[in-house]
């Protein structure tokens, strides 16, 4: 059968990627983003999942506002890497399971989520950025993966109880997968930033530590947070946090051991991670 | 059902991307869009005005590209940063320098505002 065995929310800033196809990681200012990854790493290779699903904003890599899906699953056996205006970055194609997303699609419709099905999709940073961060890729990614893209960036948004939601049908859709399947959940975006007006730059790190906190103990008090609300506290960007609530949703009712938590805030983003391991 | 957007609480120096927003803009940030395409961005970088002249955008719209005016793009003109962003790639003007001139800021004065600005 199918399980979610574990669940990780991290940002996913374009910037990572640069540095990271530049091999500049250990830099002074980065080495604190990436070292904070190794743990997570390490506990990867341990309960060695078979399939990532990665909830995730499109910024413009595969979808544009002539039509821009609220909700979209992927449902193909490999998803390449897109090209989001910089060119192609040197990653391998990500491979997925179509049988399982194809079971995963049809489970989310009847259950009343009427999503997009996706048999082309390219991915981009928002995806991209947190899958390197948590895996190594030398020659290929050790999981197959279901991107899941979320509207976070074209009003009106899903709101936050509606991303929980959705979280809890997929682990129900995730647990009637007749064949064996271990599963990790990745919510991604965020932290507190805003990339428009003279507010550019915005942080608040005190929102995002409450939110680190939160997502852990008090999710459903996240739930009720409306995008005014968010966009005020933590900048129009940062909206993007709905989507940990899929993550989180989608562990709802498991007993959890937190594994790892960081939070870093160096320049236009505040970058948090938390990994969350269900305690069976 | 709460109210998710609230126009009576409006957001200092803030432009939320809504429906108003995605109207006015899509010219601009379809055409950022289409420099996915390595064709349309070499062909951009050949030839700024031709391409220009080939996209749908009014003439308004192509003097804010050609004056790299990314304050006014994204506040009178419902530019979407990520799709803006694009453009600034082409021409080598990153998130950073495209965000510094929204703020109008110099890019120095812009990373002296930052906690760790090596993390660029």
């Amino acid at each position: 059968m199918g399980k979610i065995i574990a669940g990780i929310g991290t940002s996913h800033v374009p910037s990572i990627g640069v540095v990271y196809d530049q091999g500049r990681t250990q830099e002074p200012d980065w080495k604190p983003l990436f070292d904070a990854y190794e743990p997570v790493k390490d506990w990867l290779k341990e309960i060695k999942p078979d399939v990532a699903i990665v909830v995730y904003n499109d910024h413009g890599g595969d979808f544009f506002f002539d039509k821009y899906p609220t909700f979209a699953v992927g449902a193909a056996d490999i998803y390449p890497v897109g090209d989001e205006g910089w060119g192609r970055r040197p990653l391998p194609d990500f491979p997925g399971d179509a049988d399982f997303s194809w079971h995963l699609c049809n489970e989310l419709v009847y259950n009343e989520f009427d999503i997009t099905v996706c048999q082309e999709m390219a991915v981009e940073h928002g995806f991209m950025v947190p899958m390197h961060l948590c895996w190594d890729h030398h020659p290929d990614w050790p999981v197959k993966v279901v991107p899941v893209a979320v509207n976070v960036i074209q009003h009106p948004l899903p709101t936050a109880l509606r991303c929980w939601k959705l979280g809890q049908a997929l682990r129900k859709a995730v647990e009637s997968y007749p064949k064996d399947t271990k599963v990790v959940i990745l919510g991604t975006g965020g932290m507190s930033h805003q990339l428009n007006g003279a507010r550019f730059g915005y942080l608040n790190s005190d929102f995002d530590r409450d939110f680190l906190d939160k997502i852990e103990t008090d999710p459903m008090a996240l739930t009720e947070l409306t995008h005014q609300q968010i966009m005020e506290d933590a900048g129009a960007e940062a909206v993007e946090l709905i989507m940990w609530l899929t993550m989180r949703g989608a562990l709802d009712g498991a007993p959890l051991r937190q594994v790892h938590r960081n939070y870093y805030a160096p320049m236009t983003t505040g970058m948090g991670l938390i990994a969350l391991e269900e305690a069976v | 059902m709460a109210k998710q957007l609230d126009s009576s609480r409006p957001i200092e120096d803030t432009r939320i991307f809504d429906a108003e927003q995605t109207r006015l803009g899509y010219r601009l940030n379809k055409f950022a869009m289409s420099l996915v395409k390595p064709e349309n961005r070499d062909a951009f970088l050949a030839d700024e005005e031709a391409a220009l002249s080939a996209s749908d955008l009014t003439e308004q719209e192509k003097q804010l590209i050609r004056d790299r005016d990314w304050r006014a793009i994204m506040d009178e003109h419902g530019g979407n940063i990520y799709m803006i962003m694009k453009i600034g790639a082409v021409i080598g003007a990153g998130l950073y320098q495209i965000g510094a001139h929204q703020r109008g800021e110099t890019f120095e004065e812009f990373l002296a505002t930052r906690n760790a600005a090596g993390a660029k």
